[in-house]
């Protein structure tokens, strides 16, 4: 089956490369562009993983996250925190929120897909 | 009708409804419910100063001089007006140490010595008795006037009677008797006799009744009026010379000396200083007293005139004394009743005099005279006997006894070379003599106890042998020669006409001569003696009275141990033992202790002792025996000094500490301000910090991501390749403008940036930035409109920055404009003393809450919009700053769908535009 990864980040540019790169390795994706929409959008379709950016509109990144955690029907689905903000404040928010993993920008693609990659438990 | 009987019954009435008066007034008093604490009452009891002298006297001297009775009675006017402030003074003093008569005031000023003390009761006593004696002769002789009614005879000579038959004998005994049942029938701490002070007023108000009937009866029963009395007085020359003030010095002189010797009776008379001082109840009562007794004074003298020129007409042929007309005119109308309240009044003014005045001198006599005496007699032992209240008790009522008999023996020897006036102002004449030692005392702190005692006997000196010694030959007891020729037959010393001073009455001469003496002695002899530890104490608090805290100040130059179980038995033996446990208890009490065992031993608890025991025997007294009690380590007046100057340094001192504390406050107060104003700045560079990053790592993002793509996968579609490529490129525009614009930021905030300053035509600026801003336009297909005004001064400004401003408010306006319908105008012109542009759009317009924060760093209004807004959110800020460096304003008006007005405006540049007018004109 198809793994479905949503995207959430306000910026389009990078929504751009990361949409090209998941849809590279075979994924199905899904974009928001601020926060709920990014939750319209889980609710819609579940995803397998969601992608997250922190600095949204309406509603930040860590709230999202909450929610989406704070919903059992939710559990199975992987986030990844992307966002500039690398503070260790911000990680330890991110892990204690729920998030499954943490990278920061400018990302290497390599990495970003190796962990998204294991994540989905796809060789 | 008016028999004997009669007459010594109606007296013997009188006497009990005083004695009844006095009781109750006592028996009130202890039950803490007094009846004089009223300032009427306080008022009329100081009318005690009206005794048998006004009440038949002034009468007898109207009728020899006129009007020269008043003085008297001008000079306690006058000196009512000044008793704010100096009786005032005296009573609050009185109250703080516990003064019991005058004697104790002027011992415990002087350091509380004793040999003070026994000087001023002598004085007093030798002073007093004469008036006493005024007293007696004048009632026994209306007594005896009134028992021959309907006749009017005059007394005989008082030596002409034989001994047991001279009424006056018995008057005095009576009087004694009466006199020790009124006044001591317990020791009191605080000496006060509230039933005397009641019987007092009660008699002020009687003789003023009785005085004011007689005035009445004969201005309007005989006569018909004050003018008819006057207007028959007219024509007898006699009478005349009466109304009018003699014209010669020596009339002045004696004016002038009288009203000053009366200013000083009316406080320093041993009855006066007992009545206003040692019996006031509350000092406020003084306000009170400052005109009713004047207006007293006023009413029961308004008759006298009248009576006096009446009794001259109706006893035209002189057989009369004139000291009698009170009494014999009305016997001479058969006014019976009349006379017979005529007669109490004049008893009731004889009895009130006596009484408060021995109860007064007794009380001096017993604690300043004898008791000192008497305690020092180690062979008495006194100080080991257990009670000594019924000892001080029985001295004071032999010493009423004596003074009373000691004033019949005058009255009897000497009573009768002098009207009753003349006795009357030889003893004024005495008491003034403690007016230097006592004004000074309580104004001067450099009145020594040297001092007062040269002061005291120099004057006492002087008035003896001016006043005293001539009465006693002019009664015959000494050879008159000693009058007409001086002591040893020296002219010079002439007792009447010192060292040639003639011309004077002999009261004024004496007044003069004894008051140089005195004040001469004692100001010389306390300039030349420094006071010691307790004087200089006392001095203190005497005179800064108003300026003490109440209690503490005593004990504050004191130090020393003594216990509670010492001081009880000791105050015991005074007191008895009751009254000392009582007065120790309420002591405790006040200082919130249950019992009087847990009574600490210090300076305020034997102070206490002391001015408990000072109320029975007198300051000087008490100290000895205190004293004796009480192991005492006596204070050096150098370490007195300290006392007081460490008083004021430490005074000065906390002032200075208060000062640099509140100082201190001030300072740390502005340094917390400053505190919180940095750790702001460093939140805020922490935000900025921490945005800037961020914002620099956005396009950074992008950049990376797409290169690697394009890195990894060769075979990527050209379409993409492009488009990424583009991306790539845009990305590193926009952060190349991002590094710019953070740069300059930086630069503007931190004051580093380089202005090029120069005059500016903002045409040219807006021109510019228009055409670089056209493509913009163009691609969004929005309008622009233009209004310039002509001719606009140049102002002063960086060009390059302006067109930065400009090309970042143009940007702005386009981007927020919709596509195709929007609309930007443009306007130039002059606003007041600046020029001003606008640029405005017809876009969404911002909300009035937004519009602050679209002017702070990195914030962009991006709610309303579907996109997130291009640009790096410090286009405005950095705007704002330039307009503000060359002292313009950067500002926004907008409402939501109408639109946004961008404005600015800077001041025109009026010397460049000046030079540019002259040099047009030229």
């Amino acid at each position: 089956m198809t793994k479905r990864i949503l995207i959430v980040d306000d910026e389009p540019n990078i929504v751009v490369s990361l949409e090209f790169l998941m849809k590279r390795e075979g994924f199905d994706v899904a974009v928001a562009a601020d926060g709920e929409a990014a939750l319209k959008a889980v609710e819609e379709k579940r995803p397998d993983l969601v992608l997250l950016d922190i600095m949204l509109p309406k509603k930040n990144g860590f709230e999202v996250c909450q929610t989406i955690r704070a919903n059992p029907e939710w559990q199975a689905v992987k986030i990844v925190m992307l966002t500039a903000k690398g503070r260790d404040t911000e990680v330890a928010k991110g892990t204690a929120l729920g998030a499954d993993a943490y990278m920061t920008k400018p990302f290497s693609t390599k990495d970003l897909i190796a962990q998204v990659r294991q994540m989905l438990d796809v060789v | 009708m008016l028999q004997g009987w009669v007459i010594a019954s109606v007296s013997f009435a009188y006497l009990g409804v005083l004695f009844a008066i006095a009781y109750f007034g006592d028996k009130r008093a202890d039950a803490g419910r007094s009846v004089i604490a009223n300032p009427t009452i306080y008022a009329l009891s100081l009318a005690v100063y009206c005794t048998t002298w006004t009440f038949y006297g002034s009468v007898g001297r109207a009728a020899s001089t006129g009007i020269g009775f008043l003085p008297i009675y001008l000079g306690p006017t006058l000196m009512a007006g000044l008793w704010w402030f100096v009786m005032l003074k005296i009573i609050r003093i009185s109250k703080a140490n516990r003064i019991t008569s005058i004697a104790d005031f002027v011992s415990s000023r002087y350091g509380k010595s004793q040999l003070l003390g026994g000087l001023v009761t002598v004085i007093a006593v030798v002073g007093i008795v004469p008036y006493i004696s005024l007293q007696l002769k004048a009632v026994s002789n209306s007594f005896t006037i009134l028992l021959h009614y309907p006749e009017i005879v005059m007394p005989a000579r008082a030596e002409a009677l034989p001994l047991l038959q001279d009424s006056a004998l018995y008057i005095a005994l009576i009087l004694a008797a009466f006199t020790i049942l009124f006044g001591t029938r317990h020791l009191d701490a605080t000496e006060r006799h509230e039933g005397m002070v009641a019987a007092i007023a009660f008699e002020s108000l009687v003789k003023l009744v009785a005085f004011i009937a007689v005035g009445a009866f004969v201005t309007f029963g005989i006569y018909n009026g004050f003018g008819d009395i006057f207007d028959r007085a007219e024509v007898v020359p006699k009478l005349k010379a009466l109304m009018t003030v003699a014209d010669t010095g020596a009339s002045y002189g004696g004016w002038w000396s009288l009203t000053f010797l009366s200013m000083l009776s009316i406080m320093f008379l041993p009855r006066q200083f007992q009545i206003s001082v040692v019996e006031n109840v509350n000092e406020r009562h003084l306000a009170r007293a400052i005109w009713l007794f004047p207006l007293y004074l006023l009413l029961i003298n308004i008759f006298v005139l009248p009576i006096a020129i009446g009794g001259m007409l109706h006893f035209s042929d002189g057989s009369v004394d004139a000291d009698t007309f009170v009494l014999t005119l009305p016997m001479a109308e058969k006014q019976e009743a009349l006379a017979l309240l005529v007669y109490i009044g004049g008893l009731s003014a004889g009895t009130g005099m006596v009484i408060v005045e021995t109860i007064a001198l007794s009380t001096m006599v017993c604690n300043d005279l004898v008791m000192p005496v008497l305690l020092r007699w180690k062979a008495l032992r006194l100080h080991e006997e257990r009670d000594l209240s019924g000892l001080l008790l029985s001295i004071r009522r032999w010493a009423i006894a004596v003074i009373l008999l000691l004033g019949y023996v005058y009255f009897r020897a000497a009573g009768e070379a002098y009207a009753l006036v003349g006795i009357g102002l030889i003893s004024f004449a005495a008491v003034a003599q403690f007016a230097p030692a006592i004004i000074g005392g309580i104004y001067w702190k450099g009145g020594t106890r040297r001092g007062a005692m040269a002061g005291l006997i120099a004057g006492f000196a002087v008035w003896t042998y001016t006043l005293l010694l001539p009465s006693f030959a002019k009664s015959g007891w000494l050879s008159l020669d000693f009058i007409s020729e001086g002591l040893f037959g020296i002219g010079l010393l002439k007792p009447q006409q010192l060292f040639g001073l003639t011309g004077l009455g002999e009261i004024p001469h004496s007044l003069f001569w004894s008051m140089l003496a005195n004040i001469g002695c004692y100001v010389a002899f306390s300039l030349r003696t420094r006071p010691d530890v307790v004087e200089a104490s006392q001095g203190t608090l005497f005179v800064d009275v108003f300026r003490n805290t109440e209690g503490a100040a005593g004990s504050r130059f004191w130090r020393g141990s003594a216990q509670v179980q010492d001081l009880l038995p000791l105050i015991g033996r005074f007191l008895g033992p009751e009254r000392a446990r009582d007065a120790f208890l309420a002591y405790a009490r006040r200082r919130g202790l249950a019992s009087i065992d847990v009574l600490e031993a210090n300076a305020d608890l034997v102070h206490f002792a002391e001015t408990l025991l000072a109320g029975a025997i007198g300051g000087a007294s008490a100290r000895v025996m205190v004293a004796s009690v009480v192991k005492e380590e006596p204070l050096g007046l150098d370490e007195v000094m300290n006392i007081l100057d460490e008083a004021s340094q430490v005074r000065a001192y906390s002032k200075q500490l208060e000062q640099k504390s509140r100082e201190l406050e001030a300072a740390t107060a502005e340094l917390r301000a400053a505190n919180e104003r940095l750790k702001e700045l460093d939140r805020m560079k922490d935000d900025f910090m921490s945005t800037v990053t961020h914002e620099l790592r956005t396009p950074l993002t992008s950049i990376r991501a797409f290169s690697e793509i394009l890195l990894e996968d060769p075979k990527t579609d050209l379409s993409d390749r492009r488009k990424f490529l583009a991306i790539i490129v845009k990305e590193t525009e926009r952060l190349t403008r991002l590094i710019n614009q953070v740069l300059d930021m930086a630069k503007i905030e931190s004051g580093n940036a380089e202005w090029h300053t120069a005059d500016v035509d903002l045409h040219e600026v807006i021109e510019e930035s228009i055409a670089a801003t056209s493509s913009l336009f163009s691609d969004r297909r929005v309008a622009l409109d233009m209004t310039l005004a002509g001719a606009v001064p140049k102002v002063r400004a960086d060009r390059d920055r302006l067109i930065q401003v400009m090309l970042n408010l143009l940007s702005n306006a386009v981007k927020f404009c919709e596509e195709e319908a929007g609309r930007v105008t443009v306007r130039l012109g002059v606003e007041g003393s600046t020029v001003r542009v606008d640029v405005a759009d017809n876009g969404p317009g911002i909300s009035e809450a937004d519009q602050p924060y679209i002017f702070e760093k990195f914030r962009q209004v991006g709610d309303t919009m579907t996109a997130k807004p291009q640009g790096t959110g410090l286009g405005l800020p950095i705007s704002r700053q330039i307009i503000e460096h060359f002292g313009g304003r950067l500002w926004v008006k907008s409402s939501p769908g109408q639109g946004a007005i961008f404005s600015f405006s800077l001041p025109m540049n009026r010397e460049a535009n000046e030079h540019q007018e002259e040099r047009k004109a030229k």
